[in-house]
């Protein structure tokens, strides 16, 4: 292996001066002569029979160019998929609709019903109203555990709202409660939440001179140029994404947003066509994290040993499929946790209601089980008598140990209870109450979060790495790059391995038809998948330089490194060849100075969801968060004084972006915990804009401390893990241990709002 | 709809147009190409769409492309020109105050507008400063730290980042 150069340092980003200098063309600044602009008409009803659609009236109108309903889709029905090029079935079918379609149902407030794409967007606003539509209400369904009943309204046209079902057996769940000396049950509720990233959805899609759709858009998945094909029932080949940097996703921007009806709209008017979203329309339109109920009950030793765990799973999945399945999969995979429990019972229930669709969302259902596995750790803890720190050290894994839920060995280190350790111990010295009604508390919880998809997904990356004449380097990916420093990674690795700087490595970025496609930027996996294939591509090109460089050189090819744009003969560098002249003599031979890898994860079968064992994922990070909150116990209010996050990142390729993630995991977290709650009544959101959708602000949120462990008993390039999932999975529990620590009130309701926490008081008070 | 002449200045740029009194700033600007002002609620919410008009911090699309007239707008685009606005472009780079970037070019109006104020402000003072910017991807301590430091520059002392 080469020395690490560039590797392991906090280097400037590729991404960040044209960020700064504000020149980055985002998916909105984006525009082409002659270009319609698209609305879309959404539903006001939760829960209707769409009667009829009348769009004469919207077409008349002056600088109109189309207008489209279900009638005009090729197909109207598909399903969703992430990227994999592999089908999964097996109920994994992700189904939703481009447009609601007469005589059947409508299931959620804001569901595409028509298109409109006109001359100016007022023109196309107007039309919007113009459109007459026609419903049949219906009563809907709202409650999941309502949704479940053999007779509830029923959300879709099956005879069912259960999406599907997982489970996990470990050892005899009865036998282990039998056993158990101090048995701790309860129940909690996770609202919906939204990503709330700040770029609302944009695209804008044109043909070009061969009768090809492209389409410039931000995305986390340029492979939907698959999907928006099938939609318009062409081939593949014929529609392209050219994806644009992202305005933060956290998984928002996984599935289809605009393109779809940008792409139907340019097909049918052969004008460009570009539609971007209100902050509105965004948070009506798109995913949401799933609400979950939980049911936990746990039983232990008197001495902390926990022996047997029960949860029950409910998802609420919203108003069509999407994303689902596999959100149940990764709950039900982390229920237990990073603790070794010998007798385990798993179920989940994911299930349709009337209310805005779940999907994909960071952390992907492993926040949910988090949020319940750390709350009653601490209750089991308070039941004890124990400390918190003490109970979880008691129970956790070490490496070497299978995961309880699906028994899968994990065989790369686990820095537990390390993380924990050092998370509790960087709070550092307690704050002290500096008013009569505070009351200051402190939370820890620990975790374990995969990275990578899930392995029967046979998940692939590729990347393109070639070395110029002139010595600089181009990489192609079509990586997409969310804001976590994606693109820059991959440059920083070609870079380490060829002995090239920074400045001089141009990325060539996410178009699924000119750069090799590296997959989705999701399930925190490029590090691990296209940072493999960059460093595999890399190699090739490297093996070639230096075997030619040692013919030239006379030496053996191991005896030499690229430093500094130099063919160095290691420990004697007064010998060398300018990298320069070792291209000139591997061009002047026909020796291939690129490569395109490709990297794949471990691949398995898809496991028996009814109890499912073995390999789901290739690895998880391993971590813990702590938090210290002061709060006020006569108005609610809690303000967030500490925040540690720790954890193993195997090795920080570029340790301020590592930073970056842990710090903006735990901020975002802290909104999970105390404030963000997509409010909504009988399927009408009540949370429609940042007015009353509220996220952490700069006052609101603490300096996060970073501690980074550095294993390098990762998957990923040098011994790297994933952080961008993990850094978000603990903190919400950390922070709801710290408010009980403080007020003697279980947060079972998120989030921990001011009014949760004085009804908690009150309850407490009267108990006494 | 009737349509108003306005006159402005946008960094250092004369502009003469004609707009509707109902258009924001905002979508004026990202009419005229200035780009870097980006939109992301069109109510005040979330601030990314921060300027400077006459030195002052401004949200423009709460803001009438109209009460722009006769006024200097100054936007990211601005900053190389200033030595503040380079150290603060170098300082948010170097710190990895960016990631998505999408709050960036507002958050950077924001704390040149601040500074110019304000040239030795702590770290509280900061974060209060751009309390009126979401960011969702940093947790905004690297952004607090990127503006500290141009900070205690104008200073002239030690910077001191840690907490």
């Amino acid at each position: 292996m080469s020395e690490f150069k560039v590797i392991g340092k906090a280097i400037p980003r590729q991404d960040a001066w044209a960020k700064v200098r504000g020149e980055l063309k985002y998916a909105d600044d984006f525009s082409l002569p002659g270009m319609l602009y698209a609305k879309v008409c959404r539903s006001k009803y939760p829960a209707a029979k769409l009667i009829s659609v009348d769009i004469s009236k919207a077409k008349s109108l002056k600088g109109v160019k189309a207008v489209l309903t279900a009638h005009d889709v090729p197909r109207n029905e598909t399903v969703t998929k992430f990227g994999q090029s592999t089908d999964v079935k097996g109920g994994f079918e992700g189904l939703y609709r481009v447009l609601a379609e007469e005589g059947k149902k409508i299931r959620f407030t804001g569901e595409p019903i028509a298109l409109v794409a006109a001359e100016t967007e007022a023109i196309a606003e107007k039309a919007c109203d113009l459109i007459e539509i026609k419903y049949e209400l219906l009563p809907g369904v709202f409650n999941p555990e309502e949704a479940m009943k053999s007779d509830a309204y029923l959300v879709g046209e099956k005879d069912s709202n259960i999406v599907n079902e997982f489970g996990c057996i470990t050892g005899d769940i009865e036998k282990g409660f039998v056993e158990s000396e101090v048995i701790v049950e309860d129940r909690f509720e996770i609202p919906f939440i939204d990503h709330a990233y700040l770029e609302p959805e944009a695209g804008i899609s044109w043909l070009d001179d061969y009768g090809t759709i492209n389409i410039r858009v931000s995305t986390q998945v340029i492979e939907h140029f698959r999907d928006v094909a099938e939609v318009l029932d062409i081939p593949h080949n014929k529609v392209r994404y050219i994806g644009t940097m992202i305005g933060g996703g956290f998984g928002g921007k996984e599935d289809i947003t605009v393109e779809s009806f940008i792409a139907l709209l340019t097909l049918k008017t052969k004008k460009p066509v570009r539609l971007v979203y209100t902050r509105e329309e965004s948070l009506m339109a798109h995913s949401k994290k799933h609400a979950f109920i939980e049911k936990y009950k746990i039983g232990a030793k008197k001495n902390g040993k926990i022996v047997a765990l029960e949860a029950h799973y409910i998802g609420n999945a919203g108003a069509y499929t999407y994303l689902t399945p596999w959100v149940g999969l990764y709950a039900t995979v982390s229920a237990t946790g990073p603790y070794k429990i010998p007798n385990v019972k798993i179920k989940t229930q994911m299930v349709l209601t009337n209310n805005i669709f779940a999907s994909a969302f960071r952390g992907f259902g492993s926040n949910q089980a988090n949020i319940g596995y750390e709350s009653m750790i601490d209750e089991l803890a308070i039941k004890l008598n124990m400390d918190p720190l003490e109970i979880r050290k008691i129970n956790c894994m070490h490496t070497g140990d299978t995961l309880s839920t699906t028994e899968q060995v994990i065989k790369t280190y686990i820095a537990l209870p390390e993380a924990a350790e050092k998370a509790w111990a960087g709070l550092g010295e307690p704050s002290i109450s500096k008013e009569k009604n505070t009351k200051i508390g402190r939370g820890i919880a620990m975790g374990l979060m995969s990275y990578g998809r899930m392995t029967f997904l046979r998940d692939s990356s590729r990347c393109y790495v070639k070395l110029e004449t002139d010595g600089s380097l181009i990489v192609r990916s079509g990586i997409p790059d969310l804001g976590g420093g994606q693109i820059s990674l991959l440059s920083q690795i070609a870079a380490n391995e060829l002995g090239v700087p920074m400045d001089k490595v141009k990325i060539y970025y996410t178009d699924s038809m000119l750069t090799p496609l590296a997959g989705t930027t999701t399930a925190t996996r490029q590090t691990y998948m296209s940072g493999n294939a960059a460093l595999k591509a890399a190699k090739i090109v490297r093996n070639n330089i230096l075997n030619k460089a040692a013919e030239v050189l006379n030496v053996n090819p191991n005896q030499l490194d690229i430093v500094s744009e130099k063919v160095i003969v290691k420990f004697d560098e007064s010998e060398y060849l300018p990298l320069t002249e070792a291209i000139q003599a591997c061009n002047a031979a026909g020796i291939e100075l690129y490569s395109e890898a490709q990297f794949n994860a471990p691949f398995t079968g898809i496991p028996d969801l009814s109890n499912i064992k073995g390999m789901t994922f290739p690895d998880f990070a391993f971590g813990a968060q702590a938090a210290e909150v002061e709060v006020d116990i006569e108005t609610g209010q809690v303000k967030v004084l500490k925040i540690v996050s720790c954890y193993d990142v195997g090795k920080a390729l570029n340790p301020a972006c590592v930073e970056g993630q842990m710090e903006g995991g735990s901020i975002q977290g802290m909104g999970y915990a105390l404030s963000e709650d997509y409010d909504l009544k009988e399927g009408i959101p009540q949370t429609p804009s940042f007015t009353e959708y509220i996220i952490p602000t700069s006052v609101d949120s603490p300096d996060v401390k970073t501690i980074l462990i550095e294993s390098g008993g990762g998957l990923g390039p040098y011994g790297s893990k994933g952080i961008g999932e993990p850094s978000y999975n603990n903190i919400v529990p950390a922070i709801l241990n710290a408010i009980f620590d403080a007020t003697g009130v279980r947060i079972r309701r998120l989030p921990a709002t001011a009014e949760r926490i004085i009804r908690g008081l009150k309850k407490e008070y009267f108990k006494k | 709809m009737e349509e108003y002449q306005i006159e402005l200045t946008v960094n250092g740029e004369k502009i003469c147009s004609a707009v509707q009194p109902e258009q924001s700033l905002l979508k004026f600007l990202r009419s005229k190409g200035f780009t870097d002002v980006k939109c992301g609620c069109e109510k005040g919410d979330c601030g990314i769409c921060t300027i400077l008009m006459n030195g002052k911090t401004v949200k423009s699309c709460i803001t009438l492309a109209m009460q722009a007239n006769g006024k200097e707008i100054l936007t990211a685009k601005s900053l190389e020109k200033t030595e503040i606005g380079r150290k603060l472009q170098e300082s948010f780079v170097k710190h990895g105050a960016i990631q998505c970037g999408f709050c960036t070019t507002g958050m950077l109006m924001a704390a040149k507008g601040y500074l110019d104020r304000n040239p030795v402000p702590d770290k509280n003072e900061i974060r209060k400063a751009i309390s009126g910017i979401l960011c969702r991807c940093t947790g905004y301590k690297k952004i607090v730290e990127a503006i500290y430091d141009v900070a205690t520059e104008n200073h002239g002392v030690e910077g001191d980042i840690d907490v």
